[in-house]
């Protein structure tokens, strides 16, 4: 039994590092812009093909697949910002749909490049920590909890420590007084989008070799990333990271006790009651309700 | 009297419409109808400011509940249908609860994962919703005789005139509700919130009645698809049908009444019949998404306004300028 607890308490903390990746994007995203990026799924997405496209077919280093993956979604996402968020800013359901038809866009590229069915990638290792009888960490999976870690980490400092990082944090809280002492909402903007969606990138080129890949695996993604935010509290980035790790460990636990629909419908559940009990997340502030 | 020649007009070109037209453009006319009547019941939530994701899952519960009821009990067709319309009405009562408690964007993601519970619930319990592959062999409309037309309810034809005649009814009724006193009220609700309550509305209620009729016809809208192509799933209500009923709404325009129905009728000829025809089938989620992008760009009121440049009437930006006032 405690066997059993070790083991899916690791599957939830490698879940939890790639769900934090992707839900700080967006929650990144939506502080600074206010738009919610419905495509955040289907950057995840092109992370993955990314590493299909470079390691698994061209057999470039992982390592580079990874970088390549990390600055080629971080690019798209300043395609979108200026391209749909930008002129969209005034119309509060412009960036939610102009986001669907990206997503759309985006699946059907990857449809047209590498088909329909799902892939795999060849894993970057095989090696396992064996901690007991029962008690296993593959090291790829390790590799994107570090990862996750240190890219969290950088974020932070990123945003607490430098002038960017201010800058960023105060066109979140308040985009007219930011603009007032010089700080350019299109600068911030910028910067917004394309950590965001290198998070994104990031995680889905980390996880490609430990995941089935297909065109449509964007739409789980989101949904996740919807439940997280929610939960943690829309615009609070230390609650996006903390509701990665409570999801990750109930959904890991019911799928191990249940099954995967049953952990769905609980994730969902939970999300609806923090709607209902609390709207603004169990760490969001009032002020973004 | 004009009027009446006019419409007479149309109806007689609606009559003889499929009669122009391929075995499977008649198919996608029957869904173009069923479509057009979801696509008008989600104005009617969207006239209270609200817009649900959850309104493609809503017409699965009465495609559901028509399948089962027929299936199961034995419960005559068209009856069954009706009794699917009143069920997701319910189950939006029900859901209006937990819902509106949220406004806005809380609203948009609230109703979302409500919806997919819903669509879980089918996907887990395979009895009595036969889990993820569905529903299969639902009862077809029985065939019957008016004299002078036979129906086959096999042949698209036959279901397009029932399917047909049935939107037409509720269209009617839409169209009453939402010029009557409660469908001035809901834009009250939408556009002057404060001051409606201030002046003795109700506002939750008139908010969860605006949601239980408009999934009312939803519901409607499912059991005609249910009993036309016979078998239902999880994924025959998925968030992808959804994204198409918002763009429909969207490019169409949702400040008139034609406004989405205009959206999902040029934009399924667009999609069913051009981009098909020219053979652009991998090509065609592309295209669709583009067009969104387009028409959020460059066309933000819609396809209507178009048309009311065209007949030089206010513009719609005018019109709720003054529900304003």
């Amino acid at each position: 039994m405690l066997d059993l607890l070790a083991q899916t308490g690791l599957n939830a903390v490698y879940a939890a590092s790639y769900i934090s990746l992707i839900a700080v994007g967006l929650v990144l995203i939506f502080g600074v812009m206010g738009v919610i990026n419905f495509a955040h799924g289907e950057l995840f997405m092109v992370g993955a093909y990314t590493v299909v496209a470079l390691y698994a077919d061209r057999h470039l280093p992982f390592l580079v697949a990874v970088a390549a993956g990390l600055v080629f979604v971080g690019l798209l996402g300043l395609v979108m910002e200026r391209a749909l968020f930008r002129p969209l800013r005034d119309n509060p359901l412009g960036g939610l749909v102009a986001s669907i038809g990206f997503l759309m866009i985006l699946q059907a590229v990857a449809v047209l490049g590498f088909g329909v069915r799902m892939v795999h990638v060849p894993p970057v290792t095989q090696e396992v920590i064996v901690f007991s009888d029962r008690i296993r960490l593959p090291v790829a999976r390790l590799y994107v909890i570090v990862a996750a870690v240190v890219l969290l980490s950088g974020l932070w400092f990123f945003l607490k420590r430098t002038r960017f990082g201010w800058a960023l944090r105060a066109s979140a809280q308040d985009p007219e007084a930011a603009a007032l002492q010089g700080i350019s909402i299109n600068q911030t903007a910028r910067i917004a989008m394309f950590i965001g969606a290198a998070l994104a990138g990031v995680a889905g080129a980390l996880t490609a070799p430990l995941v089935s890949i297909n065109p449509h695996m964007g739409h789980s993604v989101i949904v996740t990333a919807f439940i997280v935010i929610i939960v943690g509290g829309v615009g609070s980035l230390e609650g996006a990271v903390i509701a990665s790790v409570v999801y990750a460990f109930v959904h890991t636990f019911v799928t191990t006790l249940y099954d995967g629909v049953i952990a769905d419908i609980v994730g969902l559940s939970l999300m609806l009651l923090v709607l209902i009990i609390k709207p603004t997340g169990l760490f969001g502030s009032a002020d973004r309700a | 009297m004009r009027k009446l020649l006019l419409w007479t007009g149309v109806l007689a070109g609606l009559i003889a419409l499929p009669h122009a037209l391929s075995f499977s453009q008649q198919e996608i006319l029957v869904f173009l109808v069923i479509n057009v009547l979801l696509v008008a019941s989600y104005r009617l939530l969207t006239l209270t400011g609200e817009w649900s994701l959850a309104h493609v899952v809503i017409m699965g519960v009465g495609a559901y509940a028509s399948a089962l009821l027929s299936k199961t009990l034995g419960v005559y067709v068209p009856l069954a249908i009706l009794l699917g319309g009143v069920t997701a009405a319910l189950v939006a009562v029900l859901l209006s609860f937990p819902l509106f408690r949220m406004k806005g964007f809380y609203f948009l993601i609230g109703s979302f994962a409500a919806g997919e519970i819903i669509r879980l619930l089918w996907k887990r319990f395979r009895d009595p919703f036969g889990g993820a592959k569905g529903i299969k062999g639902i009862e077809p409309m029985p065939d019957f005789s008016i004299g002078i037309y036979d129906f086959d309810f096999f042949e698209p034809i036959s279901y397009y005139y029932l399917a047909g005649a049935v939107v037409a009814v509720c269209l009617w009724i839409l169209w009453r509700i939402e010029r009557s006193p409660v469908g001035l009220t809901f834009h009250a609700v939408h556009w002057q919130d404060k001051l409606a309550e201030a002046s003795g509305v109700n506002l939750r209620a008139y908010r969860t009645l605006a949601f239980a009729i408009a999934s009312g016809f939803a519901g409607l809208s499912g059991g005609l698809l249910a009993h036309y192509v016979g078998t239902i799933n999880p994924n025959s209500f998925d968030v992808e049908v959804m994204v198409f009923v918002l763009t429909w709404a969207i490019v169409g325009g949702t400040s008139t009444f034609y406004g989405p129905i205009l959206g999902c009728v040029v934009l399924t000829i667009l999609n069913e019949i051009v981009l098909r025809e020219l053979g652009f089938e991998q090509m065609r989620p592309f295209i669709y998404g583009a067009i969104m992008i387009l028409s959020i760009l460059f066309l933000p009121n819609g396809l209507e306004s178009l048309i009311q440049k065209l007949t030089r009437r206010a513009p719609a930006k005018a019109s709720k300028e003054k529900v304003a006032e």
